[in-house]
C-alpha cells in the first residue's frame, strides 16, 4: 500500500480509515450519549424529589423534637409552705408564689410588663399544682432555691418558632396579643427557653387539647410488639412454605395455581387484609380490639407473600450445579437444600424479610379497621405479655390519628412522628445491607 | 487385558422427557476395575443414560426410566432402593466443576460426614487427605485446605470435584464430561487421573473427545440417536468397527 492510497477520497470509497468515524458509529455514538443524558436527567429529578421530601419534612418535623419551656428559679420559705397548706385553694397559693417570683426575676432584670393569673394560666397552664407536688414530695427543699422547668403552651411554642404570628394571633382564651408582650419579656431574661424534648420521644398520647405534652413512645412500643409478632410468624412460615414450593413441590396444575395466587396476594390493597382480621381475628376468634397481636398477625397475612416470593426467588437463584453436586455425593434433598441451597439464598431472603417488615412498619389502612387507629395510647403496656394483648396504637396509626386532630400543634407533632418512623426504616434498611454483606460470602 | 467381573448391567432400558423417547432399548455390561468411555454426536443421550445409573435423572421432573440397570445384580430401580445410599455409592463428577462454595477441606469432607465414615477429627482429616491425593491435587491444596475451593483453577477445581467423589468410598464413578471445561494440560492431568482411579474403581467416562476415549478407555459405547450402536474393546471400536454409522463418526462424517 502506497501513501497514495490513504487519501480520504480513497478511504471512503472501500477502504475506511479506523482514525475517521463513518456515518453508523457517528449515530450510535450519539443515540448512546444521547440515552446517558435521559439516565442522568432521571437520576437527577429522582434525586430532587428526595432533597425536596427531605427538606420538607425536616423542616416541619424538627420543631416538634424542642419544647418551650418557662424555666424559674425561687426559694420558697417554710412560713410560705405552711401558709399555703393550711388555705383552702392550695394550687391556687402556690401558684401566686410562683407569680411573685416571676414578677421578682422580671423587675431585677429592669424590664416592665403587665400580666395577670389568667395570662400565666394561658402560659403554662396551672404551675401551681407540680409545684405543691414537688415540695409535698421533697419536704428537705423547702427553703432552698428550686429551679422549675415548665411547659409551655403549645400556642406559645407555636408563636416561638413561627407557626403563629402577631398578624395571624386571633384572641381567644387559649392566647391573647398582650401575652406575647410577656412572652417577649420573659423571652429576654432567659425564663422561657427552648429544650429538647424527651417526652416526644418517650412519653404517651396526650388529650386532643394538649399537643405539647404528645409522645410516640406508647406506639413506638406498641409498633415494636406488631413486629415481633410479624418476624416470628412471616419468617418460619414464608420460609417453609417457599422451600417446599420451590424445592420439594412437584410442578403440577395445583402448585402452579397456589403460585399465581400467591403472587395476588402480594397485589392485595392492604385494607382488604384489614377487614379480613377484623372479621377473622376479633369477631370470630375474639382477640381484643386495638391490640398489637391483631395487628402482628394482620400485617402478618400481608407480609408473607412478600417474604414468599423474594425467598423463591433468591432459592431459584442458587445454581442447579450446586444441587447436583449435593445429590451426588448422596446428599438427601433436604441435605442438599438446609446444607447448600439455603445459606446460599440467605442473603435474599434476609433481604426481603426486613423489606416486608419495614413495608409492613408503615402500614396504616389495615390498623384502621382493627381499632388502632384513634386510639388514644395513653399508657405503656405494663407486662410484656400485656404487649401484645393490651390496647395500643403503632407509630403510623399513630401519626395519622395526629394529622387528622384540630389543634395545630399536632400538626407538627404528626410530622416529628414521620421523622421517627423514617429513622427505624433507615436503621432496618441498614440492617438489611449489613446483614447481606455478612452472609454474602460468595467465594 | 484381563476379563473383569461385571459391575454395572443394563437390559433394554428406555428413557422418556414427555414424549420425548431419548434412549432406546440399551443394553450393556460395564466392566468392574475398567474405565469405559460412552461417545457419539451430542444430544444422543449419553448423559441421560450416564445419570441413569446413579438415579440423578429422578430429579427431573418430566423424565421416566423403564427397563432395567443392575449394580453388582442388585436391581437399582427397585422401590426398596433409596436413591441417596446409592449415590454414595456411585459418585458422579459433572461437566462443569461445581465445588461447593466453601473450603477445599470441607468440600472432601462434606460426603464423609454426611455418610458417618469418620469416627473423629483425626479420621476425617486422613480421610481427606487420601481423597485429595486420589483426586491428584494433595501437593496443590495441602498448604491452603481451609482457601475457598471456588477459588481454584478450572482444572483443580475439576480435581477436587474428584476428591470429592472419591472421598465417599464409592464403588463406580460416573464422569459426564469432566474435561470439556478444562485446557489441554488441565486435561491430561484428569485423564491421567482417571488411568490411576480404574485400580479401585469401575469408572464411566462420557467424552466427545474421541481421542481422549481411545486414550483413557479400555471399553468404548458408541450411542447415536439414543441407540447403543456398537460397544466393544476400545481398540476394536477406533480400528476395525463394525457398524457403518460408527465409523462415520470415528471418521469425522457425522457428529
Ligand atoms: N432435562 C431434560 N429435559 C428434557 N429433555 C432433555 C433433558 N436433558 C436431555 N434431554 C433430551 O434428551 C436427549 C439426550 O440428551 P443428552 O443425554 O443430554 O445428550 P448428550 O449428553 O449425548 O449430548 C436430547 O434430545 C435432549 O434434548
Ligand atoms: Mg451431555
Amino acid at each position: 500500500m502506497t501513501d497514495t492510497s490513504m487519501t480520504p477520497a480513497d478511504a471512503s470509497k472501500k477502504k475506511s480509515s479506523l482514525l475517521a468515524q463513518d456515518a453508523r458509529t457517528r449515530k450510535r455514538n450519539a443515540a448512546e450519549t444521547r440515552f446517558r443524558m435521559y439516565g442522568m436527567a432521571a437520576i437527577a429529578v429522582g434525586l430532587l424529589f428526595l432533597v425536596f421530601l427531605f427538606a420538607s419534612i425536616l423542616r416541619s418535623g424538627l420543631p416538634a423534637f424542642t419544647q418551650t419551656v418557662v424555666n424559674i428559679e425561687f426559694v420558697l420559705t417554710k412560713e410560705q409552705f405552711d401558709k399555703a397548706e393550711s388555705k383552702m385553694l392550695k394550687t391556687g397559693e402556690y401558684q401566686k408564689i410562683f407569680i411573685s417570683a416571676l414578677t421578682e426575676q422580671l423587675e431585677a432584670s429592669g424590664l416592665d410588663v403587665d400580666f395577670d393569673n389568667k395570662a400565666i394560666q394561658r402560659l403554662v397552664g396551672k404551675p401551681g399544682g407540680t409545684i405543691r407536688s414537688f415540695f409535698l414530695e421533697n419536704p428537705d427543699r423547702i427553703g432552698t432555691p428550686v429551679s422549675f422547668e415548665l411547659a409551655a403552651s403549645s400556642r406559645v411554642d407555636g408563636y416561638l418558632n413561627g407557626r403563629i404570628t402577631r398578624d395571624t394571633l386571633v384572641d381567644s382564651r387559649f392566647l391573647m396579643a398582650t401575652d406575647l408582650d410577656l412572652v417577649d419579656a420573659l423571652k429576654e431574661v432567659d425564663v422561657i427557653q427552648s429544650a429538647f424534648n424527651w417526652n416526644f420521644i418517650t412519653g404517651t398520647d396526650s388529650g386532643v387539647d394538649n399537643p405539647g405534652g404528645a409522645g410516640l413512645g406508647a406506639s413506638v412500643i406498641g409498633s415494636f410488639f406488631m413486629m415481633l409478632v410479624v418476624l416470628f410468624l412471616s419468617l418460619p412460615i414464608g420460609v417453609a412454605a417457599s422451600i417446599y414450593l420451590e424445592e420439594f413441590a412437584p410442578k403440577n396444575r395445583w402448585t402452579d395455581l397456589i403460585e399465581v395466587n400467591i403472587s395476588n396476594l402480594a397485589a392485595v390493597p392492604s385494607i382488604v387484609f384489614g377487614i379480613l382480621g377484623l372479621a377473622v381475628f376479633i369477631q370470630f376468634a375474639g382477640l381484643p380490639q386495638s391490640a398489637p397481636l391483631v395487628g402482628g398477625l394482620v400485617l402478618t397475612l400481608m407480609t408473607l407473600p412478600t417474604i414468599i416470593i423474594s425467598t423463591r426467588a433468591s432459592l431459584a437463584a442458587v445454581p442447579p450445579s450446586i444441587r447436583d453436586a449435593a445429590l451426588g455425593v448422596g446428599a438427601s434433598k433436604m441435605q442438599s437444600v438446609f446444607h447448600h441451597v439455603l445459606p446460599l439464598a440467605m442473603p435474599g431472603i434476609l433481604t426481603g424479610t426486613i423489606i416486608g417488615l419495614a413495608q409492613a412498619l408503615g402500614e396504616t389502612a389495615p390498623l384502621l379497621l382493627i381499632g388502632m387507629v384513634g386510639y388514644v395510647a395513653r399508657e405503656y403496656p405494663e407486662t410484656f405479655a400485656g404487649g401484645f394483648t393490651d390496647a395500643n396504637s403503632a407509630m403510623p396509626a399513630q401519626i395519622y390519628t395526629w394529622a387528622s386532630r384540630a389543634d395545630p400543634g399536632f400538626y407538627e407533632k404528626a410530622w416529628g412522628g414521620i421523622i421517627i418512623l423514617l429513622l427505624f426504616l433507615i436503621t432496618m434498611n441498614a440492617i438489611a445491607v449489613v446483614l447481606r454483606r455478612r452472609f454474602e460470602r460468595r467465594w | 487385558m484381563d476379563t473383569n467381573d461385571v459391575k454395572i448391567s443394563t437390559k433394554d432400558v428406555q428413557v422418556y422427557y414427555g414424549d420425548n423417547h431419548a434412549i432406546k432399548d440399551v443394553s450393556v455390561e460395564i466392566e468392574d476395575k475398567t474405565v469405559t468411555a460412552f461417545i457419539g454426536p451430542s444430544g444422543c443421550g449419553k448423559s441421560t443414560f450416564l445419570r441413569c445409573i446413579n438415579r440423578m435423572n429422578d430429579t427431573i421432573d418430566v423424565c421416566r426410566v423403564k427397563g432395567d440397570i443392575r449394580i453388582d445384580s442388585e436391581d437399582i430401580y427397585d422401590p426398596k432402593v433409596d436413591p441417596v445410599q446409592l449415590r454414595a455409592k456411585v459418585g458422579m463428577v459433572f461437566q462443569k466443576p461445581n465445588p461447593f462454595p466453601k473450603s477445599i477441606y470441607d468440600n472432601v469432607a462434606y460426603g464423609p460426614r454426611i455418610h458417618g465414615l469418620a469416627k473423629n477429627k483425626a479420621d476425617l482429616d486422613d480421610i481427606v487427605e487420601n481423597a485429595l491425593r486420589r483426586g491428584a491435587i494433595w501437593d496443590e491444596v495441602k498448604d491452603r485446605l481451609q482457601a475457598p475451593g471456588t477459588g481454584l483453577s478450572g482444572g483443580q477445581q475439576q480435581r477436587l470435584c474428584i476428591a470429592r467423589a472419591v472421598a465417599t468410598e464409592p464403588e463406580v464413578l460416573l464422569m459426564d464430561e469432566p474435561c470439556s471445561a478444562l485446557d489441554p494440560i488441565a486435561t491430561a492431568q484428569v485423564e491421567e487421573l482417571i488411568d490411576e482411579l480404574r485400580k479401585n474403581y469401575s469408572v464411566v467416562i462420557v467424552t466427545h473427545s474421541m481421542q481422549q476415549a481411545a486414550r483413557v478407555s479400555q471399553k468404548t459405547a458408541f450411542f447415536h440417536l439414543g441407540n447403543l450402536v456398537e460397544y466393544g474393546e476400545t481398540s476394536t471400536i477406533f480400528t476395525n468397527p463394525v457398524d457403518p454409522r460408527t465409523e462415520s463418526y470415528i471418521t469425522g462424517r457425522i457428529g
